[in-house]
């Protein structure tokens, strides 16, 4: 592989980080307006460990929170972006060390992802 | 204290936290914790699922312009994700056999003793000697950074304990909830040796892949509070292009001294919340 290659892969790379984060922020800016909007003056519960409702801690809850325009729902949808970011950097890397006829790195990113999506869906 | 209260100073903290994670690629739970358990009274596991979401925005944040710029080994760290990603998930088994109390405080003892080292070292990058490493060599780990004057050339060595120490940072952190970029960053600076803003840069790039696989379980278990999270997301996002700016200018003598500040605080916190069972 060149070094302009080896570069491009990089500003690709730089590119997906950047895009993901930025409308993860956006999302989670965007919920939290609406949050404090309608909650800025209650007091805050945070000392005691309650867990979230089902709505916030599962995919469809948060979607179907989301949609609904509650402050908490597009926060949280913001958060799963953001943690979807890594896990589509490895996979993008993978597709694009394939691009680079580079074999060694598609398998190392493969099993890189593997592991990641294991760990996310695989042992609960 | 109202809710906009508590936002404010959470998003306060959570900037200062993203700057400091992102330049010493720690990734800002060290600041995150201590301000949401000590200075707020928030429960640990709330506090635990908002710094592994502050850890993942300031990999993310930083790393667009460290790899973009070239500072961050993105194939090192491709490679040595593989030894934390496994070593995550053999955390939980792991637990069965030691208590994570006694890990913490382990590993509490363990950061004290690194950042003592580190500051002892603290000096620029010495000169590289030695041959190439053949395991580096064919993995083509060797790379440059960008110095003060031009492109500075680096070779990678011991890649087998460098990946051995990477797979223990992934167990603590599958263990203990947090993104270990301290020991990343020691085991890239002092077993690997690479140069230090190349150490930091990496570790930051591979922190959010690892803190990504422990944020999505602790979603799951009800560990991520929105109204937590976001001010500490927007925060340390904030704080981490900061960073990510000023990095270039930065010497790696400061970074250094601030790292191992950050891991001496973060060395008596594991210590402490050991001790006081609080893992």
């Amino acid at each position: 592989m060149t070094p302009s290659e080896e570069h491009r892969l990089e500003v690709m790379v730089a590119n997906l980080l950047r895009v993901g984060v930025v409308l993860a922020a956006a999302l989670v800016g965007f919920g939290g307006v609406l949050y404090l909007a309608r909650h800025g003056h209650d007091a805050g519960a945070y000392r005691t460990f309650r867990g979230e409702p089902a709505a916030l801690r599962t995919l469809s809850g948060v979607f179907r929170d989301a949609v609904a325009l509650r402050g908490r729902g597009v926060i949280q949808l913001g958060l799963l972006l953001l943690i979807a970011t890594p896990v589509a950097r490895v996979a993008f890397s993978a597709y694009a060390f394939t691009h680079l006829r580079d074999a060694k790195y598609v398998v190392i990113t493969l099993i890189v992802l593997g592991l990641l999506l294991f760990s996310l869906f695989g042992t609960h | 204290m109202t809710v906009t209260e508590f936002t404010a100073i959470v998003g306060g903290g959570a900037l200062l936290a993203g700057f400091l994670g992102s330049l010493t690629g720690l990734g800002g739970g060290v600041v995150i914790v201590p301000l949401l358990t000590i200075g707020l009274g928030v429960d640990i596991r709330y506090a635990i699922g908002a710094s592994l979401v502050s850890v993942i925005a300031t990999s993310s944040g930083a790393a667009a312009a460290y790899v973009r710029e070239g500072y961050s080994n993105i194939r090192a760290g491709m490679f040595l994700e593989v030894a934390t990603s496994a070593g995550a998930l053999s955390g939980a088994f792991v637990a069965t056999l030691l208590a994570p109390k006694v890990i913490a405080v382990i590993f509490g003892g363990v950061l004290v003793y690194s950042a003592y080292l580190s500051f002892k070292k603290a000096g620029e990058d010495p000169a590289d000697t030695g041959p190439p490493d053949r395991i580096a060599a064919w993995l083509g780990l060797d790379g440059s950074y960008p110095g003060r004057s031009g492109l500075i050339s680096y070779r990678v060595h011991n890649v087998p304990g460098g990946f051995l120490l990477m797979g223990v940072a992934g167990v603590l952190s599958g263990l203990l909830g947090i993104g270990s970029g301290a020991l990343k960053v020691i085991a890239m600076d002092r077993f690997m040796r690479l140069p230090f803003k190349v150490s930091t840069t990496t570790s930051n790039f591979m922190i959010g892949v690892t803190a990504a696989a422990s944020a999505g379980v602790y979603l799951g278990r009800g560990y991520v509070d929105p109204g937590i999270a976001m001010p500490v997301m927007l925060g340390v996002l904030a704080g981490a292009f900061l960073g990510a700016h000023i990095l270039a200018a930065a010497r790696s003598h400061w970074l250094r001294l601030a790292f191992s500040l950050v891991i001496f605080a973060l060395g008596i916190q594991m210590i402490y919340n050991g001790l006081t069972g609080r893992i």
